[in-house]
């Protein structure tokens, strides 16, 4: 079975274990480097991205999490993960995990009260998919190996770089498994090429 | 079609909070602090409810001003207080751009019948409860996020520790009940029949439910994780000890980690006097701020 991780310090870990168990997997909540060992997979989920930031640091997350991407294990960024994941974040000298290859902007759709919801299309994931912005982040520039899988209102919401998916709003507050499907698609292959 | 202010908007906002620690501050200086220490969301406020205690009088919503400049100094979300009822106020901080309203029985209540309508706003809305009753007809009103009420400004846990248990041991209850039990319960409880179905049927609330009022140590803030919030508000705790900054970060390691004694054991020492805290029954009954809103 396929273990898959939930980084757990803050944030909407509960929902994301409840689709990754929904598709037949294992969910592993991470709260410490001890638990990263032997993921197929780590989902980064929404909360607040500084202090997720502080308690990677304090919980000394930071480096063991690099050292799994660098061994090409999949991640999945929601809201806050995206922004965990990104190389460079607008107004900020420095990015967190820096892995993935996308610029992204926090808050860019405006506060709370300006929070919605729509239904996406998602070219290779489906059609008519619920996808909750909740003072989301999007991704402003993307490198030239991202496929960028949706946008809205001309920005880039949901992207993929290799290994890494990133995305602004968040699956993981709908009954809709089908971002997550793809997200153990990416990784179920990554394991097989392991296992050949 | 693009949709604001659903359901499933304002409630996912307080999901994002879950496991953190939501600070009171007083001005941009403070909120730096918090934002600083890792907390998730700051509530601007004109005085923490120690203060408004100590004051006495008509506690109303705070100075636009200090909610401005709050919203300007840092990058989490901004909550603020309106009075029980004062639609206007609720109204007015919606229109500030405020990411919370917290329906406060910290301030006075301007309405001592009818709490606000809050399915009608696009910004969500937290409210206080001290037990399964109150917490439903508060979700039923449109609250997207609970917290217990416990006594505000005390720096005393013991009450915050009556209402967690209190709604844990009914929501568990109501789990456990057959279906034709419930509306008897619902009547018992002066809850919305059809909270209760929905009770049963994930096996917890639907909503978020923070614990507050009353948390004056790291341990007491780990001490409601143990009892099952799903986050801590600390008011008058933080600012009015003697070291903010340490004693800020100190409170977000304890609620994190709350089953880790060592670490818990490692970031108390030496965190100065705690707030001076009150005994519960020294407080007279119009004192309790407990007891405002139904």
């Amino acid at each position: 079975m396929l273990k898959i991780g939930v980084l757990a310090l803050q944030g909407a870990v509960r929902e994301h274990i409840r689709q990754i168990e929904e598709l037949g997997c294992r969910a592993i909540s991470v709260k410490s480097a001890e638990d990263l060992k032997e993921l197929n997979g780590l989902v980064l989920p929404g909360g607040e991205s500084t202090t997720m930031r502080k308690l990677l640091d304090r919980y000394e997350l930071l480096e063991p999490i690099r050292a799994l991407a660098a061994g090409g294990v999949p991640m999945f960024g929601t809201c806050a993960g995206l922004i965990l994941l990104a190389t460079e974040i607008v107004g900020y000298d420095t990015p967190h995990l820096g892995v993935m290859d996308v610029v992204v902007e926090r808050n860019s759709f405006g506060r709370q009260v300006d929070s919605f919801e729509v239904e996406m299309s998602i070219s290779g994931v489906g059609e008519d998919i619920p996808a909750v912005f909740i003072r989301a982040p999007h991704i402003v520039a993307a490198g030239e190996n991202v496929e960028v899988l949706a946008k809205h209102e001309e920005r880039i919401v949901l992207a993929r770089d290799g290994q890494f998916l990133g995305c602004s709003f968040h699956p993981e507050l709908t009954e809709d498994l089908r971002i997550m499907k793809y997200f153990i698609e990416m990784v179920r292959e990554h394991t097989n090429v392991l296992v050949h | 079609m693009k949709l604001v202010g659903t359901e499933r908007v304002k409630r996912g906002m307080a999901e994002m909070q879950k496991g953190g620690v939501i600070m009171d501050v007083i001005n941009a200086e403070q909120a730096k602090i918090a934002e600083a220490a890792g907390a998730v969301a700051v509530m601007a406020l004109e005085r923490v409810p120690s203060d408004i205690r100590a004051a006495g009088g008509v506690a109303r919503m705070a100075d636009p001003r200090i909610m401005e400049e709050v919203m300007n100094a840092v990058t989490i979300p901004v909550m603020a207080k309106a009075r029980i009822g004062h639609i206007v106020e609720a109204r007015v901080l919606e229109a500030m751009g405020v990411d919370y309203i917290d329906e406060s029985e910290v301030l006075t209540p301007a309405d001592e019948e009818y709490h606000l309508l809050k399915s009608d706003y696009t910004v969500p809305f937290v409210c206080g409860c001290r037990d399964l009753g109150e917490a439903a007809r508060r979700i039923g009103e449109g609250a997207s996020m609970l917290r217990t009420k416990g006594e505000p400004g005390t720096g005393n846990i013991v009450e915050a520790v009556r209402h967690i248990r209190k709604v844990n041991a009914q929501v568990r209850r109501v789990v456990g009940m057959n279906t034709d039990e419930l509306m008897t319960e619902a009547k018992n409880l002066g809850a919305p029949f059809e909270l209760l179905l929905e009770i049963k049927k994930l096996g917890r609330l639907p909503v978020v439910n923070f614990a507050a009022g009353g948390v004056a140590t790291p341990a007491d803030a780990a001490l409601m994780m143990e009892l099952g919030a799903d986050g801590v508000f600390v008011g008058s705790g933080i600012f009015k000890s003697e070291n903010p900054e340490k004693f800020a970060r100190a409170i977000v390691a304890a609620t994190t980690n709350y089953r880790d004694y060592k670490l818990i054991a490692e970031i108390s020492k030496e965190l100065g006097t705690p707030m001076k805290g009150i005994e519960i029954s020294a407080l007279d009954a119009k004192d309790r701020m407990q007891e405002r809103g139904w």
